[in-house]
């Protein structure tokens, strides 16, 4: 198993990297938040990077997409963790379009995949019901009605909602919050009456919603796979949506450690670098351990996912949970060593620390998946 | 050197058949009989004129010329063959062997290499003083130019081994007028002469693994020493990577990929287990499928979580290297983590044994608690040795991310 990237990766990873520090580096969500942008992201940047095959990268080349893996969306989405470009890969690509390509009809997919590889389609997984993750504890109700279901409940947190063009809902067609029996996805135009969605806004100027379904009537085909399994579909969803947070939460790390070395190099306190100062050397150094580890934890579980490998899930646990704690340590230290700067909003190390720990408190944080590792682990 | 599939494969069936018409009966996998001392050199003595005990070096020097992908091989087929792999003490084979391919004449290439490859020198590291051990740079041992051989005198402090070696690798002071790190030259010489006097330093842990070396006159010969005059911290700083590079190789960096790919037959993953948890499960009473503390669990997660991803990080690190390249200033961090990893080790084994695990002596006692206890003691020493943390950190802010000094 390699832990390398391979040349067409490499020359990936360069290309997202020009492309981003040249249309989307951070001065860019800071405009989009400060205009108060009603979409967020702009939508003609987004096919600008669907044109260059970024929006496709896992789906197959009948519906318009590259045919590649996780590891090659994980490269774009760590360049965009040195950004902070607020594009829907998550939501879309990974999630929405992970669900369709994975349990969709021939219908559904061509329905749905060639728009999405396009940059045309934005989709939404609207799953969450709680605060703190937890991934079966979904009351939403879907009801048998004449022709198909009625669906009613309140989803929270659903990224990218309130752009999307179709939302993925996971509701229960049997059972009661926190079984794992008896979920079931549906798939749901966004203008369908009875489905109102309210943007939110989270400290990350990024995107989610609010969703109320209120008997939000859908036919039988608006189902996703089979029905009362849909807890397999969303294990595997969010394996892969928490490998590829992992691979962004990387490209932050990086960015913030890179961005604090060269300000312990620049700024001078006391007439000397305050890099010369050994209390600030040690930190520094711890955190470029862990930024190692991070990076080829993060890497492997992509690789793993592509793979399909055995004990996969365990691996993917370790990757978030270790990818979470590293940016956490290290935009806070980022932010410390930066002084009464890092405070500023001017400065964009706090962009980084708002990000970072929406992207760590999401699908799990390093709490929930050590316990989730250490139950892979038989402990 | 690359390997095509075709010619690897050719080696590991040539060498499938040397394994079965060298590798003594007693030794094979499944033997039910133990071998004989005679039995054991015998495969030693097999194996290492093949050059493999040293098996990426040249033959000229006794290696065994082999590519890493044959290397590889190697191993996974002595494994599959024989119940134990023979080797040869690591401070020549992964320490001062790879200086001197880089750093020595060919001359001393000569002498020294192939016997390091056959283990018939058992080499000890004369590094630190009593006056110098962060600070090794400050070294004050003398070797002093008499005709063609060097006069030493002074004290090496922390030497593992030297009680068992037969020759010492050493820093010593030849030039007393110039900055510290200038007047340092590296030089080999026999033990086994009058002048040197070797007392064994009782442990925390009871063990006395490192001893203080005394050398009053001590002769070492001036074709012994290695590099340039005065240029010994060169070769001392390399050394020392390599050693790291050695030191991180511990529980955690298991090489996962190593057996040979089966044929056919459904592997089944093995499920995956942690050691410590298991056994935690026989210390603690009542515990459920999750272990019923979680504090102590969390604990257990984390050392394995961490040691996962440093596994991963050494084995990537690995594979970043070009062939041929040594060990750059990355291995601080291996070090520096390994240590740390193996001392949290230590320390959960302690918290989940409580009083069974104080004991020092006796039948009150089982031997594996005692073992692991003495265990812990020593595992406080993986952050001193080698160079300690706060050095390993220094070494990364300097050397990798570039700080001021």
């Amino acid at each position: 198993m390699s832990l390398v990237l391979t040349e067409e990766q490499e020359l990936l990873k360069e290309t997202a990297a020009e492309f981003l520090r040249e249309h989307a580096p951070v001065t860019h969500l800071r405009e989009l938040r400060d205009c108060e942008d009603a979409v967020g992201f702009s939508k003609k940047l987004w096919k600008e990077m669907a044109a260059l095959g970024w929006a496709g990268i896992p789906f197959e080349e009948a519906f318009g997409g590259a045919d590649l893996g996780l590891a090659e969306l994980g490269v774009v989405l760590e360049e965009c963790g040195r950004t902070l470009a607020p594009y829907p890969f998550l939501s879309t690509v990974v999630m929405g379009g992970g669900v369709v390509a994975a349990a969709g009809s021939d219908a559904q997919k061509q329905a749905i995949l060639p728009g999405v590889c396009a940059g045309d389609t934005i989709l939404a997984l609207a799953f969450q019901e709680t605060g703190r993750f937890s991934p079966y504890a979904i009351s939403t109700k879907a009801e048998a009605a004449s022709g198909g279901f009625k669906l009613s409940g309140e989803k929270v947190f659903v990224f990218d909602g309130h752009v999307a063009d179709h939302l993925i809902v996971a509701a229960r067609t049997s059972g009661v919050a926190g079984d794992r029996d008896g979920l079931t996805l549906f798939l749901v135009d966004a203008g369908t009456e009875g489905c109102d969605v309210t943007r939110t806004n989270t400290i990350d100027s990024r995107n989610t919603a609010r969703v109320q379904l209120s008997g939000v009537a859908v036919g039988s085909d608006a189902v996703l796979g089979e029905i009362g399994a849909g807890a397999d579909l969303l294990d595997r969803t969010f394996d892969r949506a928490t490998a590829a947070l992992s691979a962004e939460l990387v490209g932050i790390s990086t960015e913030v450690f890179e961005r604090t070395v060269t300000y312990l190099k620049t700024r001078e306190q006391f007439g000397v670098l305050i890099g010369t100062f050994q209390a600030l050397k040690h930190r520094a150094a711890e955190m470029f351990c862990q930024v190692e580890l991070s990076q080829a934890v993060a890497l492997d579980a992509l690789r793993a996912l592509d793979e399909d490998r055995p004990g996969t899930s365990r691996l993917v646990s370790a990757a978030k949970a270790r990818c979470s704690d590293t940016a956490s340590l290290v935009t806070c230290e980022g932010l410390q060593m930066h002084g009464g700067i890092g405070m500023t909003d001017e400065e964009e190390i706090g962009l980084f620390l708002k990000r970072a720990k929406v992207a760590e408190l999401s699908l799990g944080d390093a709490a929930y998946h050590r316990d989730r590792f250490a139950r892979l682990t038989g402990f | 050197m690359t390997t095509t599939d075709s010619s690897l494969e050719a080696f590991r069936q040539e060498l499938t058949e040397w394994l079965q018409a060298n590798c003594p009966a007693s030794v094979l996998k499944g033997a039910e009989a133990q071998p004989t001392e005679a039995e054991r050199n015998a495969w030693l003595e097999a194996f290492a004129g093949r050059g493999y005990t040293t098996p990426t070096w040249p033959k000229e020097y006794g290696g065994g010329g082999l590519s890493k992908e044959e290397t590889k091989v190697l191993h996974q087929e002595v494994a599959r063959t024989a119940s134990y792999m023979p080797i040869v003490s690591f401070f020549g084979t992964a320490m001062l062997g790879p200086v001197l391919l880089e750093f020595a004449n060919e001359e001393q290439k000569q002498e020294h290499l192939p016997k390091i490859t056959r283990g018939e020198i058992n080499w000890c590291q004369g590094y630190s003083e009593p006056g110098s051990g962060s600070d090794l740079a400050s070294l004050q041992t003398r070797a002093v130019r008499e005709g063609d051989q060097y006069l030493i005198n002074g004290s090496k402090i922390w030497t593992t081994g030297a009680d068992q070696a037969d020759w010492i690798f050493c820093l010593v002071r030849t030039d007393t007028e110039v900055p510290k790190h200038d007047g340092i030259s590296f030089i080999l010489f026999d033990m086994h002469q009058p002048g040197v006097t070797i007392s064994p330093i009782p442990l925390i842990s009871g063990a006395s693994d490192f001893c203080q070396v005394f050398f009053e006159d001590v002769k070492a010969e001036a074709r012994n020493l290695v590099g340039t005059l005065n240029g010994g911290w060169t070769i001392a700083k390399r050394l020392l990577q390599h050693e790291r590079q050695m030191l991180s190789a511990g529980p955690a960096a298991g090489d996962e990929g190593a057996s040979r790919p089966k044929k056919g037959a459904s592997a089944k993953p093995k499920a995956p287990k942690s050691m410590l948890a298991e056994t935690a499960r026989r210390y603690l009473t009542d515990q459920g499928e999750q272990l019923a503390e979680p504090a102590l669990r969390d604990r257990i997660v984390q050392y394995e979580l961490d040691s996962l991803c440093l596994g991963l990080s050494l084995k990537r690190s690995g594979q970043q290297a070009r062939a041929g390249q040594g060990p750059g200033a990355a291995t601080s961090m291996f070090k520096l983590y390994a240590s740390e990893l193996n001392k949290r080790r230590s320390e959960i084994l302690m918290s989940v044994r409580g009083a069974d695990g104080l004991g020092w002596s006796g039948d009150a006692f089982a031997p594996i608690d005692l073992f692991e206890t003495r265990g812990w003691l020593r595992s406080k020493g993986n952050s001193i040795e080698g160079g300690t943390s706060e050095v390993q950190l220094n070494v990364i802010a300097k050397r990798v991310l570039g700080l001021p000094d």
